[in-house]
C-alpha cells in the first residue's frame, strides 16, 4: 500500500482522470470568464469587442436580478423546509412495523425516478390546472373557487413541484439514519421517564442531525440550479415572479441573445453558489464531524 | 423500598414460550442474580420486570402494588444496559441529569443529585465530556450514575460487565457490590457468568429455558444443588458427573464430585488416570485426567502447585462426604 513504488504507480494511474476532470472544469470556466468580458450578441456575432466589466454592471443592476436572487433563495429555503419537515414525518411513519411497509417504501421513493420535465408537466396540466386539474376540480366540488396556480402563485407552485420531487430523497436519507438509532437508547429514555415527544426531541432528532445536514447540503446544491421545472411551467413569469438566477441566465442567452451578459450571469451564479456553500459549511458543517 | 413479586408470569413470542410459568419473590434490599446459559430467558425476565416487554399473562407486584400494566417510567426502576445506552450527543452531566429533567425536578436539587452521583462514582474529572470520549469502564459508571440519581426502588442490570475486559470486570464487580452495601437498594442483576453470580449475589436464581431450576444463596447452590443442571452450572471448573457403575455403588443414577473435592496422589488412590492437560496457575493446579474407570475425562483441582505434566499417572480419591447423588430424573437425593 504505502511503498514509494505503489504511491508512484497510483499517482500515474490516477493522472489521466484527474487531468481530464481539470480540463472538463477549467476550460468551460475560462471560456465563460472570457465571454463575460465581450460585447457578444447573437444578433451580431461578427463583432465581439472587449467591454471590460460592462456585462457585470448590466447584469447586476438589472432590476430582474434582485427579483431572481430573492426567488432563488425563497425557492431553496421553501423546498428545504417542506422536504425536511415532511421527510422526518414520513421517515418516522415508514420506520414503524406496519403491514406492507416494503411496498409503501417503494411508492414513497417513486417520485425520485420521474424526470423533472415530466413531473412538472404532469403537475401543471393534471394537478394544478384550474379547470381540469385534480386540485381545481376537488375545490370546485366542495364549492370553493379554484386557484389558477401558475398565474396567481407561480413561485409557490414551483416550490410544491420541486418539493414533491425531492421529498423521497430526504425521506430515504432520514429513514436510514432513523434505522441506525439503537433501540437501547429509546428504551433507556423510556425508563428515564421520557414520553414519545421527549424521546423524539432529545434522542431521535439529535441522532438525525448529521443526516439532516447531509440533506440540506446536497439539496441546496441542486436547488440553486432548478431550471427544467420553471421552463416547462411558468417560463419564469408572470413577469419575473418565478424567475431564478439560472433561468435569468438562460433568458439572457436565448431570449435576448446576449452571450456576454449571460456569461457574466453565469459567473455571478458560481460566486453566489460558493458563498452559500461556505456559509452552509460554516453553519452546519460541524455536525459532520464525528 | 423495593420488594418485587412475580406471580405465574408467562411470556411467549409468537408461538414460542420463552417463560412457561414463573413465580419469584425478591425482598427489599436484596442483591438477586439471574444466571443461566444463553437463551434461558433471563434477559426477557428482566425486561418484563422493567416493563419494556408486555407479559403474556401473570402479575407483577412492586411494593405490594400491581404494576403489571404500568409503563416503565412509573415503575420506579432504573436499568443499566449491556450497551450502556448513553445518549451520545449529551455530556456526562446531561446524561445523568436526563431522568431528573424528565421528572421536571428543580435545578438546585438536580445539581445536588448529579454532583452526589458523580462523587460516588468518581465521575467528576470527565463530567463535561461526551460518552464517545470515555473508556468502557467510564461509560459503565455513567450508566450507573444515570440510574442512581433517580433513587429508584430497584436497580436492574442487564449483563453490564460483558463488554469490559477481564481486569476491568473484576474491578467493576467490586464497585457494584460496594454500591449495593452503600445504597442498600434492591438490585437485580442478569449475567451468564457464574463467577459474577457467586461473588455478588445474596440470592441466585438459576434459570433454564424460562424455568427456575433453583433459588438460593451462593453457598447453598454450591453445596446443595437441587439437580444435575445446577450442579454442573455452579462452580468452576465444572463438577464431574458420573453415571453407570460408580453411581450404582452409591444407589444413584448419577453422582457428582467437584474437582476441588478429590484427593490427588502420585502413588495410590481409588481411580488411576493419565494426565491429559495440566494447567498450573500457581495458586491452583487444574488437571484434566483420562481414566480407564470413566467414560468422560475428569477434572481435578489441587491447591497450590502440584508437580505433574501431561502423560504422568495420578491417583484420585473422591472425598466421600462431598459426593452429590442424583436420581434418574436428575434430582438430588437426600
Amino acid at each position: 500500500m504505502a511503498t514509494q513504488h505503489s504511491q508512484k504507480l497510483a499517482r500515474s494511474m490516477m493522472a489521466p482522470s484527474v487531468i481530464a476532470l481539470l480540463i472538463w472544469m477549467a476550460v468551460p470556466l475560462a471560456m465563460t470568464l472570457y465571454y463575460s468580458t465581450l460585447g457578444y450578441s447573437l444578433y451580431n456575432p461578427i463583432s465581439t469587442p472587449f467591454v471590460g466589466i460592462e456585462n457585470y454592471t448590466y447584469f447586476l443592476t438589472d432590476p430582474t436580478f434582485i427579483a431572481a436572487l430573492t426567488n432563488t433563495m425563497v425557492l431553496v429555503v421553501g423546498v428545504l423546509v417542506i422536504t425536511i419537515g415532511g421527510g422526518i414525518l414520513l421517515a418516522l411513519l415508514l420506520d414503524q412495523d406496519i403491514y406492507g411497509v416494503n411496498i409503501v417504501r417503494l411508492l414513497v421513493i417513486a417520485p425520485f425516478f420521474v424526470m423533472p420535465t415530466v413531473a412538472a408537466l404532469v403537475w401543471k396540466n393534471m394537478m394544478m390546472n384550474p379547470v381540469y386539474g385534480v386540485i381545481g376540480q376537488s375545490m370546485s366540488a366542495i364549492g370553493l373557487a379554484p386557484i389558477d396556480w401558475m398565474t396567481d402563485v407561480p413561485l409557490l407552485s414551483i416550490i410544491l413541484i420541486v418539493a414533491w420531487q425531492w421529498l423521497p430523497f430526504a425521506t430515504l436519507i432520514l429513514l436510514t439514519s432513523l434505522q441506525s438509532l439503537s433501540s437501547d437508547q429509546k428504551e433507556a429514555a423510556e425508563m428515564d421517564g421520557a414520553g414519545a415527544l421527549s424521546i423524539f426531541w432529545y434522542i431521535t432528532l439529535p441522532h438525525m442531525s448529521r443526516a439532516i445536514t447531509v440533506v440540506i447540503l446536497i439539496q441546496t446544491i441542486f436547488l440553486l440550479s432548478i431550471f427544467a421545472e420553471i421552463l416547462v411551467t411558468t417560463n419564469g413569469g408572470p413577469g419575473a415572479q418565478s424567475t431564478n438566477i439560472t433561468y435569468l441566465v438562460y433568458q439572457q442567452a436565448i431570449s435576448f441573445g446576449d452571450i456576454g451578459a449571460a456569461s457574466a450571469g453565469g459567473i455571478v451564479a458560481v460566486i453566489l453558489a460558493n458563498i452559500v456553500a461556505i456559509f452552509l459549511i460554516k453553519a452546519i458543517g460541524k455536525n459532520l464531524d464525528a | 423500598m423495593g420488594k418485587i413479586q412475580l406471580k405465574s408470569v408467562t411470556k411467549a413470542f409468537g408461538g414460542v414460550k420463552v417463560i412457561p410459568n414463573l413465580d419469584l419473590d425478591i425482598e427489599d434490599g436484596e442483591f438477586v442474580v439471574f444466571v443461566g446459559p444463553s437463551g434461558c430467558g433471563k434477559s426477557t425476565l428482566l425486561r418484563l420486570i422493567a416493563g419494556l416487554e408486555d407479559m403474556t399473562s401473570g402479575t407483577i407486584l412492586i411494593d405490594g402494588k400491581d404494576a403489571t400494566n404500568l409503563p416503565p417510567a412509573q415503575r420506579r426502576l432504573a436499568m443499566v444496559f449491556q450497551s450502556y445506552a448513553l445518549y451520545p450527543h449529551m455530556s456526562v452531566r446531561k446524561n445523568i441529569a436526563f431522568p431528573l429533567m424528565m421528572a421536571k425536578m428543580d435545578k438546585a436539587e438536580m445539581n445536588r443529585r448529579v454532583e452526589n452521583a458523580a462523587k460516588i462514582l468518581n465521575l467528576a474529572d470527565y463530567i463535561d465530556r461526551r460518552p464517545g470520549q470515555l473508556s468502557g469502564g467510564q461509560r459503565q459508571r455513567v450508566a450507573i450514575g444515570r440510574a442512581i440519581v433517580r433513587e429508584p426502588a430497584a436497580f436492574l442490570f442487564d449483563e453490564p460487565l460483558s463488554n469490559l475486559d477481564a481486569a476491568l470486570r473484576v474491578g467493576m464487580r467490586l464497585e457494584i457490590s460496594e454500591l449495593h452495601q452503600r445504597l442498600k437498594t434492591t438490585m437485580i442483576y442478569v449475567t451468564h457468568d457464574q463467577v459474577e453470580a457467586m461473588t455478588m449475589a445474596d440470592k441466585i436464581v438459576v434459570l433454564r429455558a424460562g424455568n427456575i431450576e433453583q433459588v438460593g444463596s451462593p453457598l447453598e447452590l454450591y453445596s446443595r444443588p437441587r439437580n444435575t443442571f445446577v450442579a454442573g452450572f455452579i462452580g468452576s471448573p465444572k463438577m464431574n458427573l458420573m453415571s453407570g457403575a460408580h453411581a450404582r455403588q452409591h444407589d444413584a443414577a448419577t453422582v457428582g464430585v467437584r474437582p476441588e473435592h478429590m484427593d490427588l496422589s502420585t502413588s495410590d488412590g481409588l481411580w488411576r488416570g493419565e494426565v491429559k492437560v495440566a494447567e498450573h496457575l500457581g495458586s491452583d493446579t487444574f488437571l484434566h485426567v483420562d481414566s480407564k474407570d470413566h467414560e468422560e475425562p475428569l477434572t481435578v483441582r489441587a491447591n497450590g502447585e502440584f508437580q505433574v505434566k501431561a502423560g504422568d499417572v495420578v491417583y484420585m480419591t473422591p472425598q466421600a462426604d462431598k459426593m452429590h447423588r442424583f436420581d434418574d430424573k436428575g434430582l438430588a437425593i437426600g
